[in-house]
C-alpha cells in the first residue's frame, strides 16, 4: 500500500508547479491550463484522503470539481477567443489596459 | 528461469495473451481490407482484387509491402514531434481498446491456472466505461494529425473530423445507458450474462428487442465515431483531398488505416456484446442439436473451397486453395468428433459470427449509401441522434422503475 | 519495493515531468499535450487507489473533452510560439525558489505528521461506482441538480460569447 503522505506530497508539488506556470507564463491559454493543473492536484489530494478514511465523499467531490472545471473551461475559452479577436494577441502583457 | 516464470505467472500469461491477440487483430485487419474491397467491388458489379494470389487473398500482403517501401516525406514546416505522435497515438488507442473485450465465458485450464479469454481481468468493474475513455482520447489522433501537417486541407479536415467525433461521442455514450440499466453493471461479462437470464428465449432474450432505439443510436453514432461511410466526409478522397491524412504517406498512413479498421472491429464487438447477446446462441438452450452448427457451417464451406480450388485459373491457386479447403473441412470434422472441443468452441463461434455480421453491415453501408454533407452530419448528430438517445434513457428508466428489469 | 510503490513512483514521475514540461515548452500545443500526459498519469494514480469510476470520468471528461477544447482553441487561434520579453527573467529565479519553498514546506509538514493518517484497506465491500452513485443521488442530489444547471448556464454563455457581432 502506498502511504497517503506520498499522494499529498505529489499533490503539493503539482500545485506548486501550477502556481509557477500561472505566474510566469505569458500566453493566456497556458495560464488557463495551469489552472486546470492546480485543480487536478487538488483532486488528487481529495481522492487520496477518500481512500485513507475509507469514505467515498472525496470521490463525489472530485466529480463535482471536474464538472465545474468543465463549465469554467468552456466559458473561459469563449472569453479568450473574444480577446484574441479584439486585441489580435494572446500575450497577457498586452491586454492589461481596459482601453485599447 | 523456471522459478522466475512461475513467480510472475500472471504477468507472463498476460504478455502471451497480448502478443497473441495483437497478432490476430492485425491479421484480421489486413483481411478486413481485402474483404471490404471485394464486397464493395461486387456491390459495384466488378471483381475487386483478384490477381494477387487466389481470389486476391494475397492483396493485403502486397499492400503491406507497398506501405513499407514507399517514400516517407515530412511536410516542410510541420511540427515534427506532433506529426510523428499523431498516428502513433491513434494506433495505440485503437489497439488498446481490444484488450477490454471478453472473447469467451469459460476459462481454459492450462498449467493449473484459469486463463480467461480476453486480456482484461473478468471482474473489471468499469469495463465499458474504460472503452469510452479510450474512444474519447481517440479524438486527439485526428486533431493533432490535421494540425501538425502545416497544410490548410489537413487542418480543416482534422478540425471537421474531430468536431464530428466529439459530437457523436455524446450519443454513443447515452445510447448505451439503457443497456447498462438493464444489466446493472459496467462489466461486459455481466451484460452478456444479463441477456442469458432466460435461456429458453434465445434470440428474443437479447438486448436488441427492448433497446431497439438504443441499438440504432449506438450503431449510427459508432459509424460516425469511426469516420466511416456515410460519415466519412473529413477523410474521403473526393472531398477535402483525403482530409487530415493528406500529408501522411506510407507507414504513417498505414497506421491511421489500421487504427480505423481496428476501431471498426471494436465497435462490431461492442454491438454484438451489448445488444446481440455476445457469445450466446440465438437458439433456445434446449435445442442441443444446434451445437453442431459450427461444423455444419465449416464442412460445406471447406468442401466448396476445395471444389473451387481444383478448377481455379492459376497454378498457385490450384495448389493452395484445396489445401486451405481441406484444413477448414478437417476443423469442422474435428468439432463433430470431439464433443468437449465442440462445447468450448460454441461461445467464440457465435461471438465471431456476430462480429463478422456487423463488419459485413459496415462494409455494405460503405458500398451503398451516399455521403453526408458536413452541416447535415452535425445537424443529424445534435438535433436527431442526441434527443433520441436521451428519450431512450428516459423510457428505459421509466420501464425499469415500473416493472423491474425484465 | 512492492509493486504498487513502483507503479506509484512511475506515475508520479510522469505527472511531474508533464507539469515541468508544461512550464518549459514554448508552443502552447506542446503545453497542452504535456497537460494531457499529467491527466492520464493522475487517472492512473486514481486507478492505483481503487477509485476506478473517478479515473474513467477523469479521462473521459478532463482528457477527452476539456483538453480537446483547449487543443481546438489553440488550433483555431493559430497560437504561435510565445514571445520572449525581459520582464519575466527578473522574477524567475526567486520565484522558482519561493515555489519550491512553498511546496517543500507543505511536503515536510505532511511527512512529519505521517503517523496520524494511515491508509486503510480498500473501501469496503461497496464498489466505487455503486457507492458513488448512491451518494450522489441520495445525499448530494441538490448539488448534482445545481451542477446540471451550471452546465446549462455555461453552454448558453459559451454560445453567446462565440457569436460574431451583427454589423
Amino acid at each position: 500500500m502506498v502511504p497517503t503522505n506520498y499522494y499529498v506530497i505529489l499533490s503539493a508539488i503539482l500545485f506548486g508547479l501550477g502556481v509557477f506556470a500561472f505566474i510566469f507564463k505569458r500566453n493566456i491559454i497556458t495560464i488557463f491550463m495551469s489552472i486546470e493543473l492546480m485543480l487536478n492536484a487538488v483532486n488528487l489530494a481529495f481522492v487520496a484522503f477518500s481512500q485513507a478514511f475509507g469514505k467515498l465523499d472525496g470521490q463525489v467531490f472530485v466529480l463535482f470539481v471536474i464538472v465545474v472545471a468543465a463549465a469554467e473551461a468552456a466559458v473561459g475559452l469563449g472569453i479568450i477567443i473574444l480577446i484574441a479577436r479584439n486585441r489580435q494577441t494572446l500575450n497577457v502583457e498586452r491586454v492589461d489596459l481596459l482601453k485599447l | 528461469m523456471r522459478s522466475l516464470l512461475a513467480a510472475n505467472a500472471e504477468l507472463v500469461i498476460t504478455i502471451v495473451k497480448i502478443v497473441l491477440l495483437l497478432f490476430i487483430v492485425l491479421t484480421v485487419n489486413a483481411y478486413l481490407t481485402w474483404f471490404e474491397r471485394k464486397v464493395v467491388a461486387h456491390i459495384q458489379s466488378r471483381w475487386g482484387p483478384h490477381r494477387v494470389g487466389p481470389h486476391g487473398l494475397l492483396q493485403p500482403l502486397a499492400d503491406g509491402m507497398k506501405f513499407l517501401f514507399k517514400e516517407d516525406p515530412t511536410p516542410a514546416g510541420a511540427d515534427k514531434f506532433v506529426y510523428y505522435l499523431a498516428p502513433l497515438l491513434a494506433l495505440t488507442l485503437a489497439l488498446t481498446s481490444i484488450a477490454i473485450i471478453p472473447f469467451g465465458p469459460e476459462p481454459i485450464r492450462l498449467f493449473g491456472r484459469d486463463i480467461y479469454l480476453g486480456i482484461a481481468p473478468p471482474d473489471l468493474n468499469i469495463g465499458i466505461l474504460a472503452l469510452f475513455a479510450i474512444t474519447a482520447l481517440g479524438v486527439y489522433g485526428v486533431a493533432l494529425a490535421g494540425w501538425s501537417s502545416n497544410s490548410k486541407y489537413s487542418l480543416l479536415g482534422g478540425l471537421r473530423s474531430s468536431a464530428q467525433m466529439i459530437s457523436y461521442e455524446l450519443s454513443l455514450t447515452m445510447s448505451v445507458v439503457g443497456v447498462l440499466l438493464m444489466a446493472g453493471s459496467f462489466n461486459l461479462r455481466d451484460i452478456i450474462n444479463a441477456q442469458a437470464r432466460h435461456p429458453e428465449r434465445g434470440f428474443f432474450g437479447w438486448n436488441v428487442w427492448p433497446q431497439i432505439l438504443g441499438f440504432f443510436c449506438f450503431f449510427v453514432a459508432a459509424i460516425a465515431e469511426t469516420n466511416r461511410a456515410p460519415f466519412d466526409l473529413p477523410e474521403a478522397e473526393q472531398e477535402l483531398v483525403a482530409g487530415f491524412n493528406t500529408e501522411y504517406a506510407s507507414f504513417k498512413f498505414a497506421m491511421f488505416f489500421i487504427a480505423e479498421y481496428t476501431s471498426m472491429i471494436t465497435v462490431s464487438c461492442l454491438c454484438s456484446i451489448m445488444f446481440f447477446g455476445g457469445w450466446l446462441s440465438p437458439f433456445p438452450a434446449s435445442w442441443t442439436l444446434t451445437h453442431y452448427l459450427p461444423s455444419v457451417v465449416l464442412i460445406p464451406f471447406g468442401l466448396w473451397v476445395i471444389m473451387d480450388g481444383v478448377r481455379y485459373e492459376t497454378i498457385f491457386g490450384r495448389m493452395v486453395l484445396p489445401v486451405v479447403g481441406a484444413a477448414i473441412t478437417a476443423l469442422g470434422a474435428l468439432f463433430v468428433v470431439v464433443p468437449s472441443l465442440n462445447e468450448f468452441i460454441q461461445a467464440p463461434f457465435w461471438l465471431l459470427s456476430k462480429i463478422f455480421l456487423f463488419l459485413f453491415v459496415y462494409v455494405w453501408m460503405r458500398g451503398t449509401l451516399p455521403r453526408f454533407r458536413y452541416d447535415q452530419l452535425m445537424a443529424f448528430g445534435w438535433k436527431l441522434l442526441l434527443p433520441v438517445s436521451i428519450v431512450n434513457v428516459i423510457l428505459t428508466s421509466f420501464v425499469i422503475l415500473m416493472w423491474g428489469a425484465k | 519495493m512492492t509493486a504498487p510503490l513502483v507503479v506509484f513512483f512511475v506515475l508520479a514521475a510522469l505527472a511531474v515531468i508533464g507539469a515541468v514540461s508544461l512550464i518549459l515548452q514554448k508552443h502552447p500545443i506542446h503545453s497542452a499535450l504535456s497537460l494531457i500526459v499529467v491527466m492520464v498519469a493522475i487517472a492512473g494514480l486514481y486507478l492505483l487507489m481503487g477509485a476506478e469510476f473517478v479515473a474513467a470520468v477523469q479521462i473521459i471528461v478532463y482528457g477527452g473533452a476539456i483538453m480537446v477544447l483547449f487543443v481546438f482553441v489553440i488550433m483555431l487561434l493559430n497560437a504561435g510560439v510565445e514571445e520572449h520579453t525581459n520582464l519575466s527573467k527578473m522574477a524567475g529565479a526567486p520565484g522558482l525558489l519561493l515555489v519550491l519553498a512553498l511546496a517543500g514546506f507543505v511536503a515536510a509538514t505532511v511527512a512529519k505528521s505521517g503517523a496520524s493518517v494511515q491508509a486503510t484497506s480498500q473501501t469496503g465491500a461497496l464498489s466505487s461506482t455503486k457507492g458513488i452513485s448512491e451518494m450522489v443521488f441520495k445525499d448530494f442530489v441538490y448539488p448534482f441538480e445545481l451542477t446540471s444547471f451550471l452546465i446549462l448556464v455555461a453552454i448558453l454563455g459559451a454560445t453567446v460569447l462565440a457569436q460574431r457581432e451583427k454589423s
